[in-house]
């Protein structure tokens, strides 16, 4: 899941549970504790409407939600973190938290009558654990194991499980615990033991926060356009959807050539569990064998694809300029990981650029994407595969680690909605044909092995101009390298103009691409939130860039690139355009940016 | 389908062939248009598809679909086209170098796949685009450009690679024997699976008289046993020598001597499963054997192509996803309002 740290300048906490969970008096609290440490704060309580609903239902849930910290109007839409006393709280209020929120629930009320009370089912409680930040408390052993020296009765010591949820509220917070005990002394100034207990226990749940080191899971920034229908998806699995869906759509038959590699594999196995789409996938006797079973398809006239790593990419070189020279479609995925060599195959890095870009010998250009999340894997899976079809190119798909294995919820997308894809299949209009004819975007079409009248033949050595024979006159050479080259550039006519967030009069440019987009969102828009004049490009079409890349390099006085590599994007863009000076943050630990780092070097680059 | 819809000039290109003059190709060039013309298959559905090296430069020179590949890659480039259209009918074109040497992974893993190719596999046992250094088949001590004190490397024999790997076919020819290549090839074309099919070609300029041993035409009778299918073993100019099964080994027997009559030889069962004997056939050398020729083994099996279709169409009948937005609605979904 794309995370990032909670913004605890506005923060949406709900307690729910039973109606007499004493849930209403706790949000009071919590309320009163955030107003005397002067944050703003709205709340809504929100009960059933029977006074004594059916206990551990979901129509007797009980809720108390609040919202606090800077310029709060509302009590919020949904909440970062969700008090859970049973399983049906978790129930009536699945649909207001948000993505990736945190979820304390007291896992000693998970009992099986209760379960099926709420209606949480195992697979619903398996979707709650992977979209959201389950955190399994025994809040009520808990409260009993704290009160255990008292002499106070069973209905009594569970009665205060509420206070032992706030304590871990407040831990979370890092609030103080005075102004509850405070009032927890008022309440029952005439019967002392209740006080104690209650303050045992509320001191208990903060020291089991503390003790568990619990912290807000993160959220991801979907404030815009929420509703829909949804599903949890891997970068993997998004790829590999985005592969199919493009075959669907330009009707074409779907092959995949490829060899198991870290991080890549579950493209492979996506692809070769959906023989119920007529998906082909091929396990090759190597990464070479991989791709160029691939190939073979695509001349067949299949859309066809090969996933890998890097150290696979590097093997599959010889054979993407093999399909650079015939012009057949083709899709490389390449799930970054960290180099050289077998390097860190679990680990993710943004190393690969230079490999994607240039790594074949020849003049061999083939144009390179990078995905940003995981779940728009899919999306730009789908545009390579467009390009790949209707422009007759190999096509380079950059993802890593971290979005390969990273989850986040996906808004389900209607087939009907996608981009039409056009192969070019040649046309039975057409009356002569030649295999090296082509369109006004340099483009030749596709008549494949079967079609009666166009028998052809192509292959790796050069071919002639418009026909296609065999060629070593020179200046053949050049034009066809020249044609290879044009046809490259043009499709940045068919890409989208890179888009600038942010600062409008920023004084620095942050410039990203491909998996660092929510580190570096999050750094900015931190940033921006404390005054500072940032904005943030962040590059997802690197092979050819957006037509705009200048326009928008030259606004800005600083530039800093920000990569898990050594500055390859930083010397792509020097090399493309040398007028700018380019700063620089980097990492190559196999990790992704800390939000912090980036911050604070974002912070230097404007000093400095 | 009317028979000889073709002929073997509609599967010649315009392109000038460019094999030295006397080349072993030629032989094969013309061996194959013929089969084509006459074997049942559209014009439009075969593929001809090649690695890298002298024999693979062939899809340029056939009139039909073709795709000239990268060294070492020929299966599977086939294999993709195969797998990606089992309608086709995929002709692989690949050398000594480019089939063991390079390519020698994915030629076992082809075989071993039983991916419906046929695999035209020259053996010059030499590397002739690079001029003249030694080949995976290259005899052990000959001398070449990169062995110039003789190579210490023990050849591949392609057949018993082959049926180690597990191959369902395996059948041997001779480049200038074009009659019986185009026989051998047709009925290669037939076989549902790997078909390798060795031919032993001469490299002029390279190796000149590698195979003239066995080609020799004074002694060639003597020399080469021409296996058919439920034929006894007989070779030799008086049609009078025989392979006989002696204990765990062949051997080489007269008729009439010793007692010896047709009915004492072995009779070729192609489809044998078990490999023993057609190993012990593709291992026979001079002096002391012939060298066999024609198909030695064809078991007929289920190809990988029309495995993965059958696997598709089963999955296919039991799924609930027709779709992509079957695939998306799938499993686990949650709507937000």
């Amino acid at each position: 899941m794309s995370k990032q740290i909670i913004d605890l300048d506005n923060v949406v906490v709900k307690f729910a549970g039973d109606s007499g969970d004493g849930i209403q008096l706790t949000g009071t609290q919590l309320t009163n504790t955030t107003a005397l440490l002067g944050e703003e704060v709205a709340t809504f309580p929100d009960y059933p409407a029977e006074i004594r609903a059916p206990q551990g239902t979901v129509g007797g849930v009980s809720g108390f939600q609040l919202h606090f910290g800077k310029n709060i109007f509302t009590p919020g839409d949904k909440c970062d973190v969700l008090i859970a006393l049973n399983p049906a709280a978790i129930m009536a209020n699945i649909n207001s938290i948000k993505w990736g929120g945190t979820i304390i629930a007291d896992i000693d009320t998970f009992t099986e009558a209760n379960l099926a009370k709420a209606g949480l089912t195992p697979e619903i409680l398996q979707g709650v654990k992977q979209n959201y930040n389950l955190i399994e408390s025994p809040i009520s052993s808990m409260t009993k194991e704290c009160l255990i020296e008292t002499d106070l009765d069973v209905k009594t010591v569970i009665k205060s499980k509420n206070m032992f949820a706030l304590g871990i509220v407040y831990k979370l917070f890092g609030f103080p615990l005075k102004y509850t005990e405070e009032f927890l002394e008022k309440k029952f100034k005439k019967k002392p033991e209740l006080v104690e207990a209650n303050k045992m226990v509320l001191q208990g749940g903060a020291s089991y926060a503390s003790a568990i080191q619990a912290i807000p899971s993160f959220r991801i920034c979907t404030d815009s356009n929420l509703k829909g229908k949804y599903r949890n998806i891997s970068g993997n699995v998004a790829t590999a959807w985005g592969l199919l869906a493009a075959a669907e759509k330009a009707n074409l038959p779907f092959f995949l050539g490829s060899y198991p590699i870290t991080p890549a594999t579950e493209i492979l196995q996506e692809i070769a569990g959906r023989k119920d789409l007529g998906a082909k996938s091929f396990q090759a006797e190597d990464e070479i064998g991989g791709i160029v079973t691939s190939i073979g398809a695509a001349f067949a006239g299949n859309f066809a694809a090969t996933s890998t790593s890097g150290p696979g990419l590097a093997l599959k070189s010889e054979a993407i300029g093999l399909a650079v020279i015939t012009e057949l479609p083709l899709v490389i995925v390449d799930v970054q990981r960290g180099g050289p060599s077998t390097g860190l195959p679990t680990k993710t890095e943004q190393s690969d650029l230079f490999q994607a870009l240039s790594g074949r010998n020849g003049e061999s250009p083939v144009p390179v994407i990078a995905a940003s999340s995981p779940s728009n894997c899919f999306d730009y899976a789908y545009k390579a595969s467009k390009i790949a079809i209707e422009h007759m190119t190999p096509v380079l798909l950059l993802t890593d680690s971290y979005l390969a294995n990273g989850t986040e919820p996906w808004k389900i997308v209607a087939m009907k909605d996608m981009d039409v894809i056009t192969p070019k299949t040649v046309s039975r209009e057409t009356e002569e044909y030649m295999p090296y004819m082509r369109d006004e975007n340099f483009v030749r079409s596709w008549a494949v092995p079967g079609m009666k009248g166009y028998e052809h033949r192509i292959g790796g050595l050069e071919k002639m101009d418009v026909t296609g024979t065999v060629s070593y006159v020179p200046a053949n050479h050049e034009r066809m390298t020249m044609l290879r080259d044009s046809k490259i550039k043009k499709i940045v006519n068919d890409i989208p103009e890179q888009t600038v967030e942010g600062v409008k009069d920023a004084d620095v440019l942050v410039i990203g691409w491909g998996s660092t987009y929510g580190h570096i969102t999050t750094a900015v828009t931190e940033l921006i939130a404390e005054g500072k004049k940032v904005a943030h490009a962040h590059f997802n079409y690197i092979y050819p860039l957006p037509q705009n890349t200048e326009d928008i390099l030259k606004k800005y006085k600083k530039i800093v690139v920000c990569e898990l590599n050594l500055g390859q994007f930083a010397n792509y863009l020097r090399m493309n355009f040398p007028q700018y000076e380019y700063r620089q943050f980097n990492k190559v630990m196999g990790l992704p940016f800390a939000v912090a780092d980036l911050k604070e070097s974002i912070n230097e680059i404007m000093e400095g | 389908m009317a028979e000889n819809k073709y002929t073997a000039k509609d599967f010649k290109s315009g392109q000038e062939v460019r094999w030295c003059p006397g080349c072993g190709d030629f032989s094969v060039l013309a061996a194959v248009q013929k089969a084509f013309s006459e074997l049942n298959h559209e014009k439009e559905d075969y593929a001809v598809i090649s690695g890298i090296g002298c024999s693979s430069r062939f899809p340029y020179y056939m009139n039909n679909y073709g795709f000239h590949g990268i060294h070492g890659r020929a299966a599977v480039l086939a294999s993709g086209v195969k797998v990606a259209n089992p309608k086709l009918s995929v002709w692989q074109i690949t050398g000594d170098g480019d089939a063991l040497a390079i390519g020698g992974n994915h030629f076992i893993h082809e075989v071993r796949r039983n991916v419906d190719v046929n695999v035209l596999l020259f053996n010059n046992q030499i590397y002739g685009l690079t001029k003249g250094q030694y080949s995976p088949t290259s005899k052990f001590g000959q001398v070449t450009k990169t062995s110039p004190y003789g190579t210490i490397e023990t050849p591949f024999n392609p057949g018993q690679l082959t049926i180690g790997a597990g191959g369902k076919f395996f059948a041997r020819t001779i480049d200038v024997n074009v009659k019986e290549s185009v026989e051998i090839f047709k009925f290669a074309d037939g076989h549902k699976g790997t078909s390798i099919i060795e031919i032993l070609q001469n490299c002029v300029i390279f190796n000149n008289g590698a195979h003239s041993k066995i080609t020799d035409k004074e002694e060639r009778e003597n020399n080469q046993l021409w296996v058919e299918h439920g034929k006894p073993m007989i070779f030799g100019k008086e049609k009078n020598k025989g392979i006989v099964l002696d204990g765990y080994k062949l051997k080489v027997v007269t008729i009439g001597e010793n007692g010896i009559t047709e009915k004492d030889l072995l009779v070729h069962d192609m489809t044998e499963e078990d490999p023993t004997i057609h190993n012990a056939l593709v291992n026979m050398k001079l002096p002391d054997f012939p060298v066999v020729f024609g198909v030695i083994r064809a078991i007929p099996d289920k190809s990988y192509d029309q495995m993965i279709v059958e696997q598709i169409e089963s999955v296919q009948a039991n799924s609930p996803v027709k779709c992509m937005d079957d695939l998306f609605n799938s499993g686990s979904t949650w709507v937000v309002e």
